[in-house]
């Protein structure tokens, strides 16, 4: 995002009382959510601080989007308890807990016009007419789709469906806003692009908002803080930096980035440090493939008991290795500026 | 349909869907339309003006009518049932409604009038009112909307319909403002396709419904006995303003249904 669109945008939320802030943490304790024999939701403890953005990330299956649902109202828990604010919402319907929701897929309403879809939840709210329209161009405009009002959705590209999506969760006043893997349908480049403007859009509204993906990279980028799930329970939860640097076991470890295995550890790729001398700790190990990612090398070994790793080390770092195929090099885990003195082979 | 779209069959395909066409649905209704005009313009006039042809005409498109909006709530109703609701036995309802299609209209007839005739065991005697009529054109009528708005429900993406609880909208709202409107094309379809059937129909009603001139006797049944008296002008005009009526309200039907769906079918 370019810093004219960012400045924009803190204009257009600051002039415009589209956006209420407000803001509302969200508790959850103890739920637990069952689909006849499959147990969703083991236990869950979660307290989302009001007007952070918190990234549920987990793969397929691990409860992320049932556990969004169940604050969202969408899903009724078998046990436990959701607070939005100072309420217990855990049994209030989704239609009176000033939410707003953006779906994977845009749920967007095909018959409706973009002003009208933006326009549904005031309109329901029996808003003066004059008021709905100023409120749904203001956010037209914060979303970047002034001028499309009088368009249907399917005139719009992914990209402008959840903008749109965005807009029509927004004009409700949300105490929180809910999104379901708002970004997992877009290509690459428009996904980049809106994760950016999300999360410059939350940092000027200061609406708590909850975002579930499956993509460690998009967490780590957007989030403030990270609920790592794995089958129906939170597995860690803190910070991107905290998630990413001090796993709290494999799996976190594994989900968060790549992961080589030396002497039965999980370590990252890019804390290898390759060596031609043998440093106590160090693995020994064949050089199968040197593979050049532009600034980074990833270089691929494998050690005596003919298991694979890859190491992941800086163009510089390979040029002075002069790394070559079949080349033995030893392997630690490590700092390479805070590498310690060599000893004797 | 044209030689220019993508996996057209070409002009020898148009060639034989239009001689096809005009062979077997052109030929006859040309056919009886002048044959209705063969005492010219006044004799078609006449005809259709007799008041037994007129109270016959009015009988059929007034049931029809009903029956049409009974089948559009009724039809969608069990149309949402059969795809929302889980229940046992649900694939033996689904293939129930078919049947008074399938059945030979005599036969429904002949069923009604042992129910609702004489010896009704229910102690209901609708012989010869119009609420037979009603009954007798709701039953084969059935399957229409019914099989119209089933696909357009499987395809509705629940998405949408959280979507807008969440944004306030009670289920009630949720209906109407959201989900009828999907449906709306194919309610209508399906509604044109009842209502068509309903005033040509003629078997199911000819038993229960009595044929009493100006009281139950349906458009169909006016038809018959003008043809066995010899009067074909009248069987023949009275054909081609029921055919007129079927054409005006399918059309009508289409550009509302039309105009709706347009906004669907643009989705990429």
């Amino acid at each position: 995002m370019t810093d004219a669109v960012a400045e924009d945008l803190h204009r257009l939320v600051t002039e415009s009382d589209a956006i209420a802030a407000q803001s509302h943490a969200i508790v959850v304790e103890h739920l637990e959510k069952h689909y006849g024999d499959y147990h969703a939701l083991r236990d869950i403890n979660l307290n989302i601080p009001s007007g952070s953005l918190t990234a549920l990330l987990g793969p397929s299956g691990s409860g992320k989007s049932t556990l969004l649902r169940a604050i969202a109202g969408l899903e009724v828990p078998d046990g436990g308890t959701v607070r939005i604010g100072d309420e217990d919402v855990t049994y209030v319907p989704p239609q009176k807990r000033e939410i707003g929701f953006v779906f994977q897929h845009y749920a967007a309403f095909k018959h409706l016009t973009v002003r009208d879809n933006v326009g549904f939840g005031p309109s329901i709210r029996k808003q003066p007419k004059a008021e709905i329209a100023k409120r749904v161009d203001e956010l037209l405009e914060i979303v970047g789709l002034d001028g499309y009002q009088d368009r249907y959705p399917s005139q719009l590209s992914g990209g402008q469906r959840q903008r749109m999506a965005l807009a029509r969760a927004l004009a409700v006043h949300p105490k929180v806003l809910l999104l379901d893997e708002p970004f997992g349908a877009l290509d690459a480049k428009v996904r980049e692009d809106l994760r950016g403007w999300l999360r410059q859009l939350q940092s000027e509204t200061g609406v708590t908002t909850v975002l579930v993906t499956h993509d460690q990279e998009e967490a780590l980028d957007v989030a403030d803080h990270i609920a790592v799930l794995n089958e129906g329970a939170i597995e860690q939860w803190g910070s991107p930096r905290e998630v990413y640097e001090t796993p709290a076991n494999d799996f976190v470890m594994s989900f968060l980035g790549p992961t080589a295995v030396l002497r039965g550890a999980l370590v990252r790729p890019h804390d290898l440090v390759l060596s031609h001398e043998h440093i106590d700790g160090a693995v020994s190990t064949v050089v199968e493939r040197v593979v050049h990612l532009g600034f980074e090398v990833r270089v691929e070994l494998r050690d005596e008991q003919g298991e694979q790793l890859s190491a992941q080390t800086t163009r510089g770092e390979a040029a002075r290795l002069d790394l070559a195929v079949g080349q033995r090099i030893f392997v630690r885990p490590g700092q390479p500026d805070a590498a310690p003195a060599p000893t004797t082979a | 349909m044209g030689r220019t779209a993508a996996g057209g069959i070409g002009p020898i395909g148009l060639g034989v869907a239009v001689l096809w066409l005009s062979v077997i649905v052109l030929l006859p209704l040309a056919a009886i339309t002048v044959r209705s005009f063969d005492d010219g313009l006044g004799g078609f006039i006449d005809a259709i003006d007799a008041p037994a042809a007129r109270a016959a005409l009015t009988v059929t498109v007034g049931v029809s009518l009903i029956v049409t909006l009974i089948n559009v709530v009724m039809g969608t109703l069990i149309a949402w049932v059969l795809v929302r609701d889980d229940f046992r036995g649900k694939g033996f309802v689904n293939a129930l409604i078919d049947l008074p299609f399938a059945l030979p209209t005599i036969v429904a007839s002949i069923v009604l009038l042992s129910l609702y005739g004489p010896q009704s065991p229910f102690n209901i005697e609708l012989n010869a009112t119009r609420p037979a009529l009603v009954i007798a054109l709701l039953f084969v009528t059935l399957p229409f909307v019914v099989r119209a708005v089933q696909p357009v429900l499987i395809e509705l993406d629940k998405e949408v319909e959280e979507a807008a609880a969440s944004l306030g909208a009670s289920n009630l709202t949720t209906f109407r403002r959201i989900i009828l409107p999907t449906l709306a094309p194919a309610i209508l379809s399906g509604a044109g396709l009842a209502f068509t059937r309903a005033i040509g129909e003629y078997g199911s009603v000819v038993l229960i419904g009595g044929g009493i001139p100006r009281e139950t006797e349906v458009a169909s049944q006016y038809i018959q006995k003008q043809i066995e008296i010899d009067r074909f002008v009248n069987a023949a005009a009275v054909s081609v303003t029921l055919l007129l009526i079927a054409f005006v309200v399918l059309l009508v039907l289409r550009l509302i249904g039309g105009r709706a769906a347009r906004r669907e079918e643009r989705a990429g």
